[in-house]
């Protein structure tokens, strides 16, 4: 315990005149530093930055039958992808699905947030309903909508039929496949956008409100000059991460529809997943390709994220 | 809230009848709670209530019996266990990890730690999927495919988590710290018995966070696991429908079995789920 006395405070060791005892101390204190990063550190070196690595190794070679890498080829898996007919398809089903699932998510639950923040009656139960969605997961709310939209024996189908209307081929349809799952997709991601912009709209201080109506503003003003504005960062929020989690969808499209009906639900990560693993498909150089463009387009999504949460946490 | 803002919000909205209000909300809720409704109705359905068109709105009768041929379509209850392993394990190893690395980050000195933080930081920004495949070889190649090591392995470290304790543990009074270390507190020590008591809040945020992700997850158990005893409930339920048994009653009570913990989670501890969840989204 005699280092105890000799260094009453690390930080000693920081001001100008470094003695001996703190400087070891200092040292055993950045050992220690480095033994408590280092699990986190081995895990993100073996599966997160020697992966990085070797996707873009894959990328740049060929690959055999059973996806071994065979010869260093450049940039011809990239050039393939993007003279390729399907990759544009892919592309465009990958923003359109994003499209179709973050405008709807956040516009819905905006709406909803303001409605709520109205003096409603039976609050807590409107509430507890559209927090519901939460209990699923992906692939739970995956099923649920697969039993939904059968088009043989399933509920919709049948509601529509009691309306006299013609059925339709919710999945089966390669004009309303995607938006299908973009339905069932917004269904899942409802509620959360919505409990973020209540925490948004709760943590809006009141004096600002009260400062705005002694200035004469009400109503809709308010709403449109004060609230919309000071959501701004939950609104942003949402749209970054709403976006990069479209991005990254995968489970609802493999349950629903297999990326079909020919091809057109065949997202970015859909399609990775079918050159490198479906049917045996290991066209792991092609996949790769897709892989870094994935990787390019996410980065910069969470970069612009990243310099605003930045400012957020450190400036506010 | 209350007062003065509910007063202006109504002011916002006061020009709406409030038959109108209502009328779009009750269809929001109708639009939101049927899924919810369907899912459990139809686990209760026979094959003449869901199976027929048009199928029916209500079960006719309860038919049990679903709950019961989901179990001899898919090991329903190993899956689950398998779920619950697998989550548990990512939970506490994040915590753990994370918590440790956090500390490092928030009180200890750090040859270039802006470098090492930004490191972590840079791990929250890397798609899973746009690395699946080689992480899904590195699996391959060291024989772990259909283990549980595979299923937890990647996710025992996370930047996320690291970002988050660290924010946290910064609000902690140094004096009080400067305090425990002159009476001898070592850092381990001081750890367990001082920042972890203190820091529960964030702790169990962050625990309920990795729990529901870890449970949710369905691209890498679905690469990883190959048979139906290593599978976890997630993969199990979306088997259940492929299997196509014709049988959509029992595909329904196989998603309300799936369903009932975070379900339970949602309605009866919405406050702990609602700081999980915000652990995402109010840094």
């Amino acid at each position: 315990m005699s280092q105890v006395k000799a260094a009453p405070a690390p930080r000693a060791g920081e001001r100008a005149g470094v003695g001996d005892p703190a400087r070891a101390s200092s040292r055993r204190e950045s050992m220690t530093a480095l033994l408590f990063l280092a699990p986190s550190l081995l895990v993100f070196l073996a599966f997160v930055f020697y992966p990085l690595v070797r996707s873009l190794f894959l990328s740049v070679h060929a690959n055999d039958i059973i996806g071994q890498p065979t010869r260093l080829v450049g940039l011809e898996n990239y050039v393939a992808m993007l003279t390729g007919p399907e990759f544009r398809l892919v592309l465009w089903t990958t923003f359109w699905f994003a499209a179709l699932t973050v405008v709807p998510s956040i516009a819905i639950s905006l709406v909803l947030a303001l409605l709520l923040s109205a003096r409603v009656r039976g609050i807590r139960f409107f509430r507890t309903a559209f927090a519901l969605p939460f209990a699923f997961s992906v692939a739970t709310a995956a099923v649920v909508f697969s039993v939904l939209y059968n088009n043989v024996v399933g509920i919709l189908n049948g509601l529509l039929f009691d309306l006299g209307l013609p059925g339709l081929n919710w999945l089966t349809d390669p004009g309303i496949a995607l938006v299908s799952v973009a339905i069932a997709t917004v269904w899942l991601q409802l509620g959360y956008d919505l409990l973020v912009l209540c925490a948004g709209l709760g943590a809006i201080p009141e004096d600002l409100y009260e400062a705005a109506s002694l200035d004469g503003a009400s109503g809709w003003r308010l709403a449109r000059r004060i609230t919309v504005p000071l959501l701004a960062p939950q609104l942003f929020f949402l749209i970054v991460v709403s976006t990069v989690q479209a991005l990254q969808s995968f489970g609802q499209i493999y349950i629903l529809t297999r990326g079909g009906p020919s091809n057109t639900t065949t997202t970015l990560v859909y399609s990775i997943y079918s050159r490198a693993f479906a049917f045996g498909s290991s066209d792991f150089g092609y996949a790769s390709a897709e892989a870094v463009v994935l990787l390019v387009v996410v980065l910069v999504i969470t970069a612009i994220q990243f310099g605003f949460l930045e400012r957020r946490v450190f400036y506010q | 809230m209350s007062g003065p803002l509910r007063a202006i919000l109504v002011g916002a909205f006061g020009a709406l009848p409030r038959a109108i209000l209502y009328l779009v909300l009750a269809a929001l809720v109708v639009g939101i709670v049927f899924p919810i409704y369907y899912m459990f109705a139809g686990s209760l359905m026979g094959p003449a209530d869901i199976n027929t068109f048009p199928p029916s709105l209500v079960p006719h009768g309860l038919h049990l019996q679903n709950y019961q041929t989901v179990f001899d379509i898919i090991p329903l209850g190993q899956q689950y266990l398998n779920s619950i392993i697998m989550a548990s394990v990512i939970t506490i190893a994040q915590l753990t990890t994370a918590t440790l690395a956090a500390y490092a980050f928030a009180f200890l000195r750090v040859p270039r730690k802006r470098l090492w933080f930004g490191l972590f930081l840079s791990t929250m920004m890397v798609p899973w999927e746009a690395i699946i495949i080689p992480n899904y070889l590195t699996m391959a190649e060291a024989g772990l495919i259909n283990t549980y090591l595979a299923l937890t392995l990647p996710f025992l470290a996370t930047g996320f988590g690291t970002f988050l304790l660290r924010q946290s543990f910064l609000t902690f009074p140094q004096d009080l710290r400067d305090a425990a270390f002159i009476d001898g507190c070592g850092h381990l020590r001081f750890l367990a018995q001082i920042l972890v008591p203190l820091q529960r809040p964030a702790l169990a945020a962050l625990g309920v966070f990795a729990f529901l992700g870890a449970w949710s997850q369905y691209f890498w158990p679905l690469l990883v696991t190959q048979s139906p005893q290593m599978q976890t409930i997630q993969i199990g339920i979306s088997q259940l429908k492929s299997e196509d048994t014709n049988d959509p009653g029992s595909v329904m009570a196989g998603v309300v079995l799936a369903i009932l913990p975070t379900l339970a989670l949602v309605v009866f501890g919405q406050r702990f789920v609602v700081r999980g969840l915000f652990a995402g989204a109010v840094k």
